[in-house]
């Protein structure tokens, strides 16, 4: 332990205290002894303490959002929680009118179109990784890189223009005939082809979280040591076959955590998807049907919400959203960490 | 039975063709990413800069049909709610990561900490905004640009903690030890020695927290609400850009989807300067210290 980190006591004590800790810890430089003296005597050990303490309840307000937000959250559902319990989880009907609220196809839109996203940018995103680490010259990746970087800085709401604009005309008169053409018999891709729909909503989603997902994966597989890779070339094995068990098997946990760190933000993904995914509370097996997420009804219904058991809904949604991404984002970082940090979680 | 061990020559060949076949696999999915990420950009600055005009930047929304107008009342609503922000997420920040580089170093409790912030930044923006909503917009009984800055304040914490640390924890051991070697209390050393040692690579990091919180939307939808008109009442409902971008984007009118485009475009151009233009500064030492 740093002796920066104590606070100014009694000589004496001090000494006792530090006598232990240098023994105990062996990774941190060992913190010279003259430190502590001098941060245990003269006339700043006020000061020091009030600086830390204050330092010490501004990190802790970090835990107070985290909390704040789970009560504000949960005392603003009370009355839905009470009133429908699981079952507004499991039930479909959403008809404000008469107060009857299930969320299932809101659960619905969102799962289907974070998995569509998933399909869509984990295999690129990969591809990419590999490219960016393994294969291309000096002067093209920082190029890329910095690309990739400035991609994670365009706000949701410029995609959805984008999407709106761009995307989505090209998908009505090239992807979508052509999928209903080929692949309309499975009943996937059938129905009318409005452009806008669940298969709008992923591909666009995909193209926003590619760059995490690729970033991330980079940072693991440039952690995997060179004698990795040297030891598997040294037995004769072509380049794919070096990335394949060299790398891609060593840094496999930490390319999961990248991909479920993606799914994180595809699941609380509003604005853009809230433009291209048509807004309709229905579960259809069509991917080019409009859908509804879960995060875009609190978009686009929560100013409207006239009544309490109407906006204690939508505030249970959210409620069900925080609790979702906050644990798929815990899943994740601890499997990023297992990879870069060499053990699971760094503890005390 | 298990397979020979002995490569042959037909085995041989076949590694080499997936072998080239992934290379291929591996040239063309980068492709693949890139061409859409390019078309997003070449689009913003061909529609948008065909769409910019003097008016943009000076007038206040028109009514519908008719032509022209701007969204000058926007751009200052950002500037405002970004400042409210700044104002509460920097010191906040700072301050936390702070603590867990200097006076937490290896306790659980900054561990903890530092897994929160990582955590708590992947909380979608729109539940920020429901808790906001609940916590100040309620009991005001009216939205505000107040509910607005402290929605986006709140999102900046997490990321300028995570990244105030990482960069003190660079800072060698040694300079605070000749620092408190002089007699310098240990506050004054943290502050004008460790964090000025670290304040270009801090002062970036705050720039891309706001960076990221100047183009949110859905935390606005229901705390700033949006404005049509010249506000600066932090008490009010507030314009802000990207809610404005929102709005357009979906409206059926060509005028005002030929605004929207310019709007991300300036959007986009603000993030980037703002961004590109501390780091240049703070590279170059003029502001070391001024975090």
């Amino acid at each position: 332990m740093n002796s920066q980190t104590q606070v100014p006591r009694v000589a004496g004590q001090a000494d006792v205290q530090r006598a232990d800790n240098t023994t105990s810890s062996g990774a941190e430089p060992s913190p010279s002894p003259v430190r502590a003296y001098l941060l245990s005597c003269g006339s700043s050990s006020l000061a020091d303490r009030a600086f830390s303490a204050l330092m010490l309840v501004c990190a802790l307000s970090i835990f107070a959002i985290v909390l704040l937000i789970l009560v504000e959250l949960i005392s603003g559902s009370k009355l839905t929680i009470q009133k429908f319990g699981m079952s507004f989880f499991f039930g479909s009907a959403w008809d404000p009118v008469n107060g009857n609220f299930g969320a299932l196809p809101f659960i619905y839109g969102t799962v289907v179109s974070s998995i569509l996203a998933l399909i869509i940018a984990v295999p690129l995103a990969v591809g990419v990784a590999i490219f960016l680490t393994e294969m291309c010259p000096d002067w093209l990746r920082g190029f890329l890189a910095f690309f990739t970087e400035l991609l994670a800085a365009i706000p949701s709401v410029v995609y959805g223009l984008w999407a709106i604009f761009v995307l989505i005309p090209l998908m009505r008169q090239y992807l979508n005939p052509f999928l209903i053409k080929t692949l309309g018999w499975s009943g996937i891709f059938a129905g009318p082809n409005y452009g806008i729909g669940m298969l709008a909503a992923g591909v666009i989603l995909s193209i926003m979280i590619l760059p995490i997902i690729s970033s991330l994966t980079r940072e693991v597989m440039s952690a995997v040591p060179h004698a990795q890779r040297e030891a598997v070339l040294a037995l004769g094995a072509t380049r794919w076959e070096m990335i394949r068990m060299g790398v891609l098997r060593n840094a496999r946990i930490g390319i999961v955590g990248a991909i479920i760190l993606g799914l994180g933000r595809a699941l609380g993904e509003t604005m853009a998807v809230t433009m291209v995914i048509g807004n309709r509370p229905e579960i259809a097996r069509s991917l080019l049907a409009p859908g509804y997420s879960m995060a875009s009804v609190i978009a686009n219904e929560f100013s409207e919400a006239s009544d309490e058991l109407y906006l204690s809904a939508l505030i249970e949604i959210g409620l069900a959203l925080f609790i979702v991404t906050i644990s798929v984002n815990a899943l994740a970082r601890v499997l990023v960490w297992a990879v870069t940090r060499g053990a699971p979680v760094r503890g005390t | 039975m298990p397979p020979p061990l002995r490569a042959r020559a037909s085995n041989r060949f076949l590694r080499v063709v997936v072998n080239h076949l992934a290379t291929a696999a591996a040239i063309g999915s980068t492709i693949l990413v890139m061409a859409p990420l390019i078309a997003i950009f070449a689009y913003l600055l061909f529609k948008g800069a065909s769409s910019l005009n003097f008016a943009f930047f000076t007038q206040v929304p028109k009514p519908v049909g008719e032509v022209g107008g701007g969204m000058a009342n926007s751009i200052l609503g950002s500037g405002i709610l970004l400042a409210i922000a700044s104002l509460m997420g920097v010191p906040i920040g700072i301050a936390g990561g702070i603590y867990i580089a200097e006076f937490g170093r290896n306790k659980r409790l900054a561990n903890m900490i530092r897994f929160t912030a990582d955590v708590l930044n992947g909380v979608p923006s729109i539940v920020m905004g429901i808790a906001i909503y609940t916590l100040i917009v309620v009991p005001q009984k009216h939205f505000s640009a107040l509910a607005g800055g402290v929605a986006l304040g709140i999102m900046m914490i997490p990321t300028i903690t995570r990244t105030t640390e990482e960069m003190l924890l660079m800072v060698p051991l040694n300079v605070r030890e000749a620092a408190l070697g002089l007699g310098v209390p240990n506050w004054r050393s943290v502050l004008s020695i460790t964090l000025r040692t670290a304040s270009p690579g801090v002062i970036t990091g705050c720039m891309l927290a706001f960076a990221r919180v100047a183009g949110e939307t859905a935390p606005l939808l229901f705390t700033a609400l949006g404005s049509q008109f010249w506000s600066i009442n932090v008490n009010q409902p507030i314009a802000a850009l990207p809610l404005q971008i929102y709005v357009y984007a979906l409206s059926p009118y060509d005028e005002w989807h030929r605004l929207a485009w310019a709007g991300a475009l300036v959007l986009i151009v603000l993030i980037v300067v703002s961004v590109a233009l501390v780091r240049y500064v703070a590279g170059r030492g003029i502001l070391k210290g001024a975090s």
